[in-house]
């Protein structure tokens, strides 16, 4: 049956969307080689354009892909032939081909083992997104290096180096024992996170790059959590993605300026996707374990309580930003906790509970502090300092959007000024 | 898959260490490797003289020259390795937390690269 070549490719693509990490995964799950698991992949979906554009789709898309991966995995491991190769794929000949021929057999999820191998505590931190972007979801090296900002040469580099740290080191594709789960799960949601922050640093979605990454942190969260329904923290991160990205519309203005959540027309924000949150929040609330991203959720949900009530819950927010410091020790937390102490019970509170993290050099160069604390100086009434603060805070930020919006706030000083 | 885990520590605070201290860290090492031994991993180990009896070769220029002392200065340095036999990174991981030496100073786990 002829099919024409837009169908064909559609098709593809689709296979390659939903299935590309859980093929991978797959092939690699055995012999731990990823980087031959992706060409032998990359060969086979070339393959399937040029075969199902003469041949039809066939019924089990996933397995006929698998079924020409692995022919093409083993041809390039007879080529290479070293001793080093040989043995892993002959193994995966002899207990895997009479499996894979079988195309009504459904293709083993293992995309959770694959991620754990990912984001193993062996695995650089700061490579552990870049290579879950890529071995689950097929993004190029050039593609991930634009959206972390760094060369594709460079990026490409430390991807190969990780993938052979897998293979060479023997790290396993294993979801971990119960004792170790908790950790391991972490490293895993905290990777996914950072993918979705790197597409939600650009929140004009001018790149699409970058707001295709935010899209695509939300759909391995959706993954984990199909894959692990009983984890509150994978819900909890979940639900914290849904409400940041739901607010995505209300961060610019017509202009293309830069609006603050506190300023943000809350009609703009996207109903469904809070409602969303809101359940997964809930359910995650019901299994006990509160950790971090639950927590960091549950100040969003303080946020949204503005669409009825027309105002922040700032009580609600101190109380939990005092339990995420004393989970975390993080000073970002603690700058947060002084924006709510300042709306909940006054600038001078919240100046004060600032003053307090004013020694700690992490944040000499952290355009939020800045930020936080020129506006609370601003309230207080203290302008010539807060003039500096903005000027500080003005110069640390890159996104030119929040630096005009930081710079319209520094103006407005002068309308404040006694002079 | 087999991997070396090879014990990093300060020699001389080892080397400095009371005689109750010694005989307790000993009996740990025993009890250590009797415990791999019983789980089947043990493939090797030794224990290696202080690095005050190393020598180290070099060939230059088609001469030999032997250095009195280790490859190189550096804050801790080898005194023992275990070669095991275990299914996965994980494994040999945990192996190396148990190892005594990983309390005083660093285990490297280095997979064995077959030729």
């Amino acid at each position: 049956m002829p099919r024409d070549g837009d169908h064909v490719r559609e098709a593809a693509e689709r296979v390659a969307r939903n299935s590309y990490g859980k093929l991978v995964a797959f092939l690699a799950a055995r012999t731990r080689d990823l980087a031959g698991a992706e060409d032998a992949l990359a060969d086979a979906f070339a393959a399937a354009l040029t075969d199902w554009t003469a041949n039809g789709i066939p019924r089990n898309p996933e397995a006929w892909l698998i079924a020409v991966a692995r022919r093409k995995a083993i041809d390039a491991g007879r080529r290479r032939r070293s001793s080093e190769s040989a043995v892993p794929e002959l193994r995966m000949i002899s207990e895997e081909l009479a499996e894979a021929a079988d195309a009504n057999m459904p293709i083993k999820d293992d995309r959770l083992s694959l991620m754990f191998a990912c984001a193993h505590p062996a695995i650089d931190p700061s490579i552990r997104a870049p290579l879950i972007l890529q071995t689950i979801l097929g993004f190029d090296a050039a593609a991930i290096a634009s959206a972390f900002l760094v060369s594709p040469a460079t990026m490409s580099q430390r991807l190969v180096r990780a993938k052979n740290k897998i293979r060479q080191a023997g790290i396993p594709f294993r979801v971990p024992e119960r004792t170790d789960l908790g950790e391991r799960l972490g490293a895993v949601l905290d990777s996914i996170y950072a993918a979705f922050t790197e597409g939600w640093c650009d929140p004009g979605g001018i790149d699409s790059r970058r707001r295709n990454l935010a899209e695509e942190g939300i759909w391995l969260g959706r993954m984990v959590t199909a894959l692990m329904p009983d984890e509150p923290e994978a819900l909890g991160l979940l639900a914290l993605m849904l409400y940041a990205e739901a607010r995505r519309g209300a961060r610019r203005n017509d202009g293309g300026e830069y609006v603050p959540l506190e300023d943000q027309n809350p009609s703009l924000w996207d109903n469904a996707m809070i409602d969303e949150a809101e359940a997964l929040l809930l359910r995650a609330s019901g299994m006990g374990d509160t950790g971090r991203y639950q927590l960091e959720a549950a100040v969003q949900s303080a946020h949204v309580v503005r669409r009825r009530s027309g105002r922040s819950d700032w009580a609600a927010i101190e109380r939990i930003y005092d339990l995420l410091i004393a989970l975390t020790g993080s000073p970002v937390v603690a700058i947060n906790r002084a924006i709510a102490i300042a709306e909940a019970r006054g600038a001078a509170e919240g100046l004060t509970a600032l003053d307090e993290l004013a020694g700690d050099q992490r944040l000499a160069e952290y355009q939020p502090y800045w930020a936080a604390r020129a506006g609370l100086l601003a309230k207080t009434g203290q302008i010539d300092l807060a003039d500096q603060a903005y000027e500080q805070a003005i110069g640390l930020e890159s996104d030119a959007a929040v630096r005009g919006f930081l710079q319209q706030r520094r103006s407005e000083l002068k309308r404040l000024s006694p002079h | 898959m087999q991997y070396l885990l090879l014990i990093y520590g300060n020699e001389a605070g080892m080397l400095n260490t009371s005689k109750a201290q010694a005989e307790q860290m000993m009996a740990a090492y025993g009890a250590y490797t009797e415990a791999m031994k019983k789980a089947g991993v043990l493939v090797g180990a030794n224990r290696l003289r202080p690095t005050s009896s190393a020598s180290s070769v070099r060939v230059a220029d088609g001469k030999t020259k032997v250095l009195d002392g280790p490859y190189a200065e550096s804050r801790e340095q080898l005194g023992g390795y275990y070669l095991i036999d275990v299914p996965d990174l994980d494994a040999a991981l945990s192996w190396a937390a148990r190892c005594p030496g990983a309390n005083h100073g660093t285990i490297e786990v280095r997979p064995i690269w077959v030729m």
